[in-house]
């Protein structure tokens, strides 16, 4: 049942959002299984997703309350070997956004390039239904889930390249709180 | 026998009758019926409502030879963790052998109440044909039927007063079940049917509201459009309780200002519930309702994110009851406890089971509430994390809980400060709160928090363990110290054989007991059984390969026990053991 590497399933190269389940319990093993939440946070994460009926909602409320409309959209980061997906409707704004685009790449940096700090390489942008790609930030939250249709962390050398000066750019951003 | 009750002996027994006739609670009911045989026999003939907590505790014909005249029937089937999907398909809980008993027995049943129990199409048909004075149905968490069952209420029930489904799974068959309800009904004074997927005839149902002129409740499900949701306002204005299905619009059509215009005439809605979907834009609409709402339920609206959430519940200033999702966060709670000063049920309920745990609600937001809402007594909150601390000023500021119910979304989570177990906070909710009734415990615990338990919870009825305790005294704490516990459920705990076998008596003195992955073996409960004639054991056997019975030394999964009157149900199914 458990992963014998001991290190937690962050370091495990996988597809999707940390944090999902991929362990399974196996009806025979005889050890408790919420003993394993004592093992560190990565695989009490997974186990918790795996838990039958916790946390205890009932049944026709898990159908019927969550928010069944997600809104996966692809991520791309410049240099990275593969792109990621994540749900917007997940998420509550602008800084949720970065935060979690920070964990999923391990780049910490995405934030304060919202924030109009120069210590960042990389900028992010997206493609809205016109095709155009925008810097992110713009426009309110809710209008952005609704247009927008994938995500780019962008090196802000490729920026510079084609005229835009993306540090002038993103100054603007600093004064909005989203 | 003491000088009262001589003189009470002395009234014929008509006056006794008038006199229990002011006696509505249940328990001041069974109380006059154990002083004499005298007063058990009045007591008997005049009880018009049966509460049956436990479908299987008792038979129809037990009932019906008790009380011969009663009228209203309330009972329940599944055991609660059936909500969570512990308990399989096909358990039990049918209500039909009660529905024909009734029926053939002469009952005029008038009022119908089910909890967790199968319902049939059948079953309905046979309801709506047997008893003609039928006015009310309510159905919570029950399923097993469809709207064809539905359709057989409307058209044979001619005085319904109240068809009140909630939370059931019915199979809609898409059919014309609302407009069964033939011209000639008028006295619906409640109507949910919230919970249907389907579709149900627009034109109809506006006539049916427009012919109810006593109309006080009503909670239409997702697929009534918003301008027959407008045109039904207008015919009545007079409802106390509405559950908006959809509320989805563009806000700049004209069917939004005919809504918004009827809606500030709706004076005397006092509970709002539903918005299954809705456009946040549209929301200021429902501001002019909010300042007499005293119930109040979004937790079905996961599509209202915090900030228009927080711009409703601020004009909210008489509410009594808020069910809400944990969007709220706790910056919304510092909102509620500001605003809601009247406030005494609270239900926070998790908006995400899968996702990347935004942070939710936590402490903070119960430490807010408690310390903004001194009438708070009822509390069912879902949580990313808690302190010791924050339960120990919850408890200080709240000593009237009647209900506390607490969920860790991680089961074992201890104190999010000190790393400790949350024994001591939970110690101290039990210790303030001397009229506690329900409890449920979360989060990293001990023994110890079972302690506290037996030794200060005196009025406690029903408590829920998941995950929690070191050993059998943890459990053997609580069936020592809580005199009044009726219902205990546990799962995912090192409970075993010694404390389910100390108290055999015990289990005679409560409803039921359920105890799933602990640590009690078949042997144990079959000692039990045998012990106690009067309990059934039941096991639930969900290893399909295995051939014959467990031996005596292998753990059970799932155990269910309870008392009973009429021995082992007959309607097991091949999966269910009695032992």
């Amino acid at each position: 049942m458990e992963r014998n590497n001991g290190l937690g399933l962050e370091t495990e190269l996988r597809l999707g959002l940390p944090g999902g389940g991929v362990g399974e319990v196996e009806k025979n093993e005889k050890k408790r299984v919420f003993s394993c939440f004592f093992d560190g946070g990565g695989e009490a994460e997974a186990k918790k997703n795996q838990v039958v009926g916790w946390p205890p909602v009932r049944a026709y409320r898990q159908k019927n309350s969550f928010n069944l409309m997600k809104m996966y959209v692809k991520v791309s980061m410049d240099g990275a070997p593969f792109l990621r997906k994540i749900d917007l409707s997940n998420h509550k704004g602008y800084s949720d956004l970065v935060l979690a685009l920070e964990q999923l790449f391990g780049c910490f940096c995405i934030g304060d390039a919202l924030k109009d700090a120069d210590n960042c390489e990389y900028v992010p942008i997206y493609e809205d239904k016109d095709g155009d790609w925008m810097l992110l930030g713009d426009v309110p939250w809710e209008m952005f889930t609704e247009t927008c249709k994938r995500l780019r962390i962008m090196k802000k050398s490729d920026a510079m390249g084609i005229g835009l000066h993306a540090k002038d750019l993103l100054k603007g951003l600093s004064n909005k709180e989203y | 026998m003491c000088l009262f009750q001589c003189i009470m002996n002395y009234f014929p027994e008509e006056v006794l009758e008038h006199v229990f006739d002011f006696l509505t609670s249940l328990r001041d009911r069974n109380a006059v019926s154990l002083v004499c045989k005298s007063w058990y026999n009045v007591e008997r003939c005049s009880r018009k409502k049966v509460f049956i907590g436990n479908c299987y505790a008792v038979n129809p014909e037990l009932v019906i030879a008790r009380f011969p005249r009663f009228q209203s029937l309330t009972l329940k089937g599944k055991p609660h963790f059936a909500d969570f999907n512990l308990v399989p398909h096909d358990w039990g809980g049918y209500v039909q052998p009660w529905i024909e008993a009734l029926a053939k027995n002469g009952i005029s049943l008038e009022e119908l109440r089910l909890k967790r129990m199968v319902v049939s199409d059948e079953s309905l048909e046979l309801l709506s044909k047997s008893f003609p004075n039928f006015k009310s149905l309510t159905l919570v968490s029950c399923e097993g039927f469809s709207t064809d069952g539905l359709a057989a209420i409307a058209s044979n029930c001619r005085y319904l007063r109240e068809l009140d489904l909630q939370e059931n799974e019915v199979d809609d068959h898409k059919g014309h079940w609302l407009s069964c309800f033939p011209d000639s009904c008028t006295s619906l004074v409640s109507l949910n049917f919230a919970c249907l997927k389907g579709e149900v005839n627009a034109a109809a149902l506006e006539r049916l509201i427009a012919r109810c002129r006593n109309l006080k409740s009503l909670r239409l499900n997702h697929a009534v459009p918003l301008e027959t949701l407008q045109k039904i306002l207008v015919q009545a204005p007079q409802l106390n309780d509405l559950g908006i299905g959809s509320f989805v619009s563009d806000p700049y059509t004209e069917s939004y200002f005919k809504l918004k215009a009827v809606l500030q005439k709706c004076k005397s809605v006092k509970s709002l519930s539903g918005f299954l979907d809705v456009n946040p834009r549209c929301l200021p609409s429902i501001y002019p309702i909010c300042t007499n709402l005293t119930s109040l339920n979004l937790s079905y609206a996961p599509g209202i994110q915090s900030n228009d959430l927080i711009k409703l519940i601020i004009r909210c200033k008489k509410l009594e009851r808020l069910w809400i999702l944990d969007t709220i966060g706790d910056k919304g709670l510092e909102v509620v406890a500001a605003t809601c000063k009247e406030l005494q049920e609270l239900r926070v309920f998790p908006s995400d089971l899968h996702g990347v745990g935004n942070a939710a609600v936590t402490e903070e937001g119960l430490v807010a509430i408690s310390a903004g809402c001194p009438k708070l007594n009822s509390i069912l909150y879902f949580c990313q994390q808690m302190t010791n601390a924050a339960l120990i000023t919850v408890a200080k500021n709240c000593p009237n809980f009647i209900r506390f119910r607490l969920c860790t979304l991680n089961p074992v989570i201890p104190d999010a400060v000190t790393n400790q177990p949350l024994d001591d906070g939970f110690g101290a909710i039990v210790q303030s709160c001397k009229g506690l009734k329900r409890l449920s415990v979360s989060g990293l615990l001990t023994d110890q928090v079972f302690l506290y338990i037996g030794m200060y919870a005196e009025q406690l009825e029903m408590l829920s363990i998941g995950f929690a305790g070191d050993s059998d005294k943890g459990m053997l704490y609580v069936l020592n110290g809580c005199k009044k516990l009726k219902k205990l459920e546990i799962r995912d705990s090192p409970f075993g054989n010694m404390a389910l076998l100390s108290d055999v008596g015990k289990y005679e003195t409560m409803r039921s007991l359920w105890m799933s992955s602990c640590e009690v073996t078949y042997g144990a409960c079959k000692t039990l059984a045998e012990k106690m004639p009067r309990l059934n054991v039941e096991i639930i056997n969900e290893n399909e390969e295995m051939e014959g019975r467990p031996k005596d030394k292998h753990r059970v999964e799932k155990m269910y026990l309870y008392r009973t009157l009429v021995g082992a149900r007959k309607d097991a199914p091949p999966f269910v053991w009695t032992l």
